[in-house]
């Protein structure tokens, strides 16, 4: 038995070092975790991305697989986060009579919010003494991931922090979002959607989706423009605050 | 469904050519994306191949988060240091992001409505 197994250790320390381990392995937990998902009646805590982020770096750890290592495989789904933002101009097209028609709310109530949640993040963060690179890393915590990631790079943060910031606002989001504006007495529609997009982006969004058409396409339309807003905003914002 | 692909490759291509060309620390794709818009606008909207592509990509969108996400790894002693600010600073100031949006728009709304 034991003489198989340097052959054995041969073919894993090749595979470590090519592409198509850490590419199937991403696949395969992601089909694992949309089966979950699906099967546990897309509850809050079975996002299918946050079971496949837990499973795959549980996955790491158990087999001492550098994330680097896994990374030679992952990056070419990586990769597709930069046209995939640019695609959210498709559905950003769609509601742009709803954005012309409501423009100047619209864009004065995100960015408020946008600016707000941001700020306050940041700055409870500093007030614990957090490290800079912290700091900017959760700045752009209520942004879809594929932007978040770019503008914490831009500016110095750590794009893999983000990712994680985004994932618990998102989840922190979608399990708050009806009670807190309820209990602000916002109820029009399409101000919760948008509200809801804002400040946690895609996951609080489909939340809203459930709920009502006009919030669920409100949802949508704020998590572009916020990734606008925010791309543009939290560099000036990063600079006032000294960082 | 390639010519499509192309589309958005080049988006992307020319927003960070801009990026890089301009220093200002604003995501490629982002400009890519207000390219693209701005494009579909002007068209009057995308064309069939462009919006099965865009549609089919924003679908998977969920996945493609997981690799930068499994980046977690590489980040577990400044996220146990830092408990405390995070547990604080997420949960306050999304509440407060949610709070601000929704109040404002709900009162131009109803302003706009009356």
């Amino acid at each position: 038995m034991l003489e198989h197994l340097p052959p054995l250790f041969h073919v894993w320390a090749y595979l470590q070092t090519q592409p198509l381990l850490g590419l199937t392995a991403t696949l395969c937990v992601w089909e694992l975790a949309v089966w979950v998902d699906a099967r546990a009646g897309h509850s809050a805590v079975t996002n299918p991305t946050v079971l496949a982020i837990v499973i795959l770096a549980t996955l790491l750890v158990v087999t001492h697989t550098s994330y680097a290592a896994y990374f030679t495989g992952a990056v070419y789904i990586h990769f597709l986060l930069g046209p995939a933002t640019v695609a959210l101009a498709v559905p950003m097209f769609d509601h742009w009579q709803a954005i012309r028609r409501n423009f100047l709310p619209i864009i004065v109530s995100l960015t408020a919010g946008s600016v707000v949640a941001a700020g306050s993040a940041m700055l409870i963060a500093m007030a614990f003494g957090a490290p800079r690179v912290l700091v900017i890393s959760l700045g752009p915590k209520s942004v879809t991931t594929a932007i978040a990631m770019g503008v914490s790079q831009a500016l110095g943060g750590q794009p893999a922090l983000t990712a994680v910031f985004v994932l618990l606002t998102g989840m922190f989001g979608t399990v708050v979002c009806t009670g807190a504006l309820r209990a602000a007495r916002v109820h029009d529609w399409r101000a919760q959607g948008l509200a809801a997009g804002t400040a946690a982006h895609g996951l609080a969004t489909a939340r809203m989706l459930g709920l009502n058409q006009a919030a669920g396409a409100f949802g949508g339309l704020a998590i572009g423009l916020n990734g606008m807003v925010t791309s543009i905003a939290l560099p000036l914002l990063v600079a006032l605050m000294g960082l | 469904m390639v010519r499509a692909l192309a589309i958005l490759l080049i988006c992307q291509l020319v927003g960070t050519v801009v990026q890089e060309g301009t220093g200002l620390p604003i995501p490629g794709p982002v400009f890519g994306l207000l390219l693209l818009l701005a494009w579909l606008v002007w068209r009057g909207g995308p064309a069939a191949p462009l919006r099965g592509t865009s549609e089919g990509l924003l679908r998977y969108l969920g996945l493609l988060f997981v690799p930068a996400g499994v980046g977690v790894v590489t980040e577990f002693q400044i996220l146990r240091d830092n408990a405390l600010a995070l547990i604080i600073a997420i949960p306050v100031s999304t509440v407060l992001g949610l709070v601000v949006t929704g109040v404002l728009m709900n009162f131009f709304l109803r302003r706009a409505d009356a």
